[in-house]
């Protein structure tokens, strides 16, 4: 019997088998008892008849990201789930569910070399035809990683209760048959005691998390387009809008719903839209027209595996580009990627309150990983970043909406204001915002969007500095996490290593990134881009060291945490 | 339309100081007299009113009027006003287009815009051109109607936008002349007031790419019949006439999309409880 850090559990069976239910359940189970854990999703592009999978690590601390191997694989059946095998590597250590009646065991599973042994979920359902085989999987799970008795109990209760008793005492037969199922199996590990004491967490997921931070930070008007992986931030905000005042619009195509979202912000509401690849690349001309007209809105792309349809179950940080340099024109807008599922909540509301003080589009550089990911957290402080537009008050001189020569950025009329009527314009403009041609008047009005971005004190939110040493690994987004566990890995073995992972990614902040790799010998990019796009944008903006080397693997395979410190440590590049 | 607010003003008052670039005798310096004629009629207080515009001739007029105005992107001016009149129910929203704009590009979005009915006017100058681009085929162009870009013509039946709109839900449906300022301004105020989406297209000539349209000043005619809110006698209308009859051709009743903008405020902290262990 080992105590370890993180045991990983799979479940695997055909889409609408439940098994994304039932990885929900034994992470919320695991949270309830004091544990933490991160839940993951990968599934096929089937609503129903497909393949998928739950991934989750449970712990006794927060966890940002997967390891190296499953500990525990459960497969209700095995339809189509040789798809995953590069997704769920197994060892010889591994201990796997099989149902006999699930189909061949697919041949990863058999190379891994892991013990096998059969469940027979599907013979048990056929004596108790109520029964569903996830729920003696999650029995089974439960009883094998030593949950207190009354954990499961207590979230069936919960989940089901709505339902009747007698559908609670059928999910509760079926977990309690599976655990006797697994009785006298020996699962050699053992996560540590659960912290007592941990209620106030939440469990929440990334887009959630995106939602509510965008409401935080002063969002009271969203449109939307439903697109996977993003459309949980909209329902999610579909009915709480509402209850803070706000609304959400359904429009016909992300045309539409990023220029409602124009629409709603030039009357002064604070909006949003929220999509991924596909739909940002719709939107990209009228972020280019909220650049010029100086309209302020925070758009959210949920990153999947592209280009064009791509894998849109999936996740992939491959919109980097796109959203740095897809606006034609020289237009200087903010860029900003949230580090992890808690932050997706920060990184939204700070988004927000950027777009709305620097009146500008806020693009938001989430990813499927983040953004379908479950976990437990603290619950975020509320660090008081809200959306504050300056705004053109009690005007008496004809108004000057693109006024020059004030302050960086200049006060918007809201309709309704008298005397601050003005033609918002993707023209270029005077002033006043009358349409132009001259030469004088273009570059004045370049200077003005350029400048505002330029002259904003971002402060240390732009990134995450953690670490001393010669060694630093510089990543965004999603990695940051497994980057952090790889340099926990290397400091255990001895090798000081520095994590650099900038949150803002435009405007670019050559002077602080300077100080953060002051004194690095060797750096390692790492990042989830066929391209290395990441790389080429650094490179572009910032010195690098002479010794950097670049971990870039397309999705929707994850870079783990082993992955980047073999990277790191290796003697010779690559 | 909101807070009707009567005071009296001239449609001047509703005019800006931008000297408008629209060619010598086009149709839509008439419109645009129309429309600020109408918002004096109504007595609408200019910075209770926005004008919303997309891209082309017509789409020039938000900064010709002392409303507030929005010059957006090509083809999505009704994105914009639905987005910006469900986040501001206070304001009177206006939306200008083209053939081109809201028939071609912004087709969809013409749609759906019937059908969502938010309470809004949306006025589209049709020349059967694109004039700003100087002179190719739009949705509504005839089809032997010889360009350089359709040479011969596009052999293409031309869109129908008022059974278009009604088939998609718009709550009011008319046609005007540009020339007839007057009944123009007369249906653009019965517009505004209605309830719901209303939608009018205004012939509105094009003499530089189109010189063959001075004939529509005599070929225009107030419909022989009154306006109707039977939908099927207002499409069996529509279908057969000839695209020169005049006046509210279909005034509905549908209610207007009404949004939850403003409603209950609840703390933050309620909305965090769902995610509580």
């Amino acid at each position: 019997m080992a105590e370890v850090s993180s045991i990983s559990v799979a479940f695997v069976g055909s889409g609408g088998a439940g098994v994304l239910t039932t990885g929900g359940m034994l992470l919320e189970a695991a949270c309830s008892t004091g544990w933490s854990g991160l839940l993951t999703r990968s599934v096929g592009p089937q609503i129903r008849g497909g393949e998928a999978a739950a991934l989750v690590r449970l712990a006794a601390r927060t966890v940002e990201c997967h390891s190296d191997r499953f500990d525990l694989l459960l497969a209700v059946d095995w339809n189509n789930a040789h798809r995953f095998d590069a997704e769920i590597p197994l060892g010889s250590e591994s201990l796997v569910i099989s149902d006999p009646q699930g189909g061949p065991v697919p041949r990863f599973v058999a190379a891994a070399g892991a013990r096998i042994v059969d469940v027979p979920m599907k013979d048990m359902t056929k004596m108790n035809p109520e029964w569903r085989p996830n729920m003696i999987a999650l029995g089974a799970a439960a009883k094998l990683l030593r949950f207190p008795e009354d954990a499961l109990q207590r979230l069936i209760e919960k989940r089901f209760s709505a339902k009747g008793a007698a559908v609670v005492s059928t999910n509760l037969a079926a977990a309690r048959a599976g655990a006797a199922a697994v009785e006298k199996l020996d699962f050699p590990l053992r996560l540590p005691a659960p912290r007592a004491g941990a209620a106030k967490r939440w469990l929440i997921t990334g887009n959630e998390a995106t939602g509510l931070g965008a409401v935080r930070g002063g969002v009271r008007f969203a449109a939307a387009y439903p697109i996977t992986p993003a459309s949980e931030i909209l329902e999610w905000l579909a009915p709480n809008l509402p209850k803070v005042g706000g609304v959400l619009l359904q429009a016909e195509d992300e045309l539409a719903s990023i220029n409602m979202v124009i629409g709603g912000s030039y009357g002064g509401v604070p909006a949003l839209t929220a999509t991924s690849g596909p739909g940002l690349s719709l939107m990209i001309e009228a972020i280019g027209l909220a650049t010029a007209a100086e309209v302020p809105i925070v758009v959210i792309d949920v990153m999947r595996g592209g280009p064009s349809t791509g894998i849109p179950t999936k996740s992939e940080q491959a919109d980097l580009n796109i959203a740095v340099y897809g606006l034609h024109g020289d237009a200087p807008h903010v860029v900003v990627a949230p580090q992890s599922v808690a932050d997706c909540l920060f990184t939204t509301q700070w988004a927000t309150y950027l777009a709305e003080a620097l009146q500008v589009p806020a693009l938001v550089l989430s990813d499927q990983f983040l953004g379908q990911a479950q976990t437990a957290i603290e619950r975020p402080a509320d660090v008081a970043f809200v959306g504050r537009r300056l705004r053109a008050e009690h005007i008496s001189t004809p108004y000057k909406r693109y006024a020059l020569g004030g302050t960086d950025v200049s006060p918007m009329a809201i309709p309704g204001t008298p005397g601050g009527q003005y033609t918002a314009d993707g023209l270029t403009h005077t002033e006043r915002g009358t349409p132009t041609s001259t030469v004088a008047d273009h570059r004045a009005q370049l200077d003005k969007r350029r400048d505002k971005l330029d002259r904003f004190v971002y402060g240390d939110h732009w990134a995450t500095l953690e670490g001393e040493g010669e060694l630093a690994v510089l990543t965004f987004g999603s990695l940051t996490g497994a980057a952090r566990e790889a340099i926990s890995i290397a400091g255990a073995s001895g090798h000081a290593v520095r994590l650099i992972a900038p949150r803002l990614l435009a405007p670019t902040r050559p002077q602080e990134m300077a100080a953060a790799l002051a004194g690095v010998k060797r750096l390692l990019v790492v990042e989830q881009t066929h391209s290395a796009q990441f790389h080429a944008y650094l490179r572009a903006h910032y010195d690098l060291p002479r010794d950097t080397r670049v971990l870039n693997r397309a999705g929707p395979l994850p870079i783990l945490a082993g992955d980047i410190c073999r990277a790191l440590l290796a003697k010779e590049a690559a | 339309m909101n807070a009707e607010v009567r005071v009296a003003r001239k449609a001047s008052d509703y005019k800006s100081d931008i000297t408008p670039i629209w060619c010598p005798g086009c149709g839509d310096y008439h419109v645009l007299l129309s429309l600020t004629k109408a918002l004096a009629e109504l007595g609408l207080p200019q910075e209770q009113t926005a004008l919303i515009s997309g891209i082309g001739c017509s789409s020039r007029i938000p900064a010709y009027t002392s409303c507030y105005g929005f010059h957006g992107v090509h083809g999505r001016a009704l994105a914009v006003a639905a987005g910006l009149k469900v986040a501001r129910p206070d304001l009177t929203v206006l939306v200008a287009s083209g053939d081109g704009d809201g028939y071609s590009i912004g087709g969809n979005h013409f749609l759906h815009a019937c059908r969502r009915n938010v309470d809004m006017t949306y006025i589209v100058m049709d020349n059967h051109i694109y004039g700003m681009t100087k002179g190719q085929p739009s949705p509504t162009t005839e089809p032997d109607f010889d360009t350089a870009l359709s040479p011969g013509g596009t052999g293409l039946r031309p869109f129908n936008p008022l059974a278009i709109a009604l088939a998609s839900g718009a709550n009011f449906v008319a046609r005007a002349f540009s020339g007839n300022v007057s009944e123009t301004t007369s249906i653009i105020v019965d517009a505004i007031r209605h309830p719901g989406f209303s939608f009018v297209e205004v012939l509105s000539p094009c003499v530089t790419f189109r010189p063959d349209q001075k004939v529509w000043k005599s070929m225009v005619r107030a419909a022989p019949v009154a306006v109707t809110s039977d939908p099927a006698r207002a499409a069996r209308r529509l279908m057969s006439d000839d695209g020169f009859n005049l006046g509210v051709l279909y005034r509905g009743d549908r209610r207007p999309y009404k949004p939850g903008m403003g409603g209950q405020s609840c703390d933050l902290t309620e909305l965090e409880k769902e995610f509580e262990l």
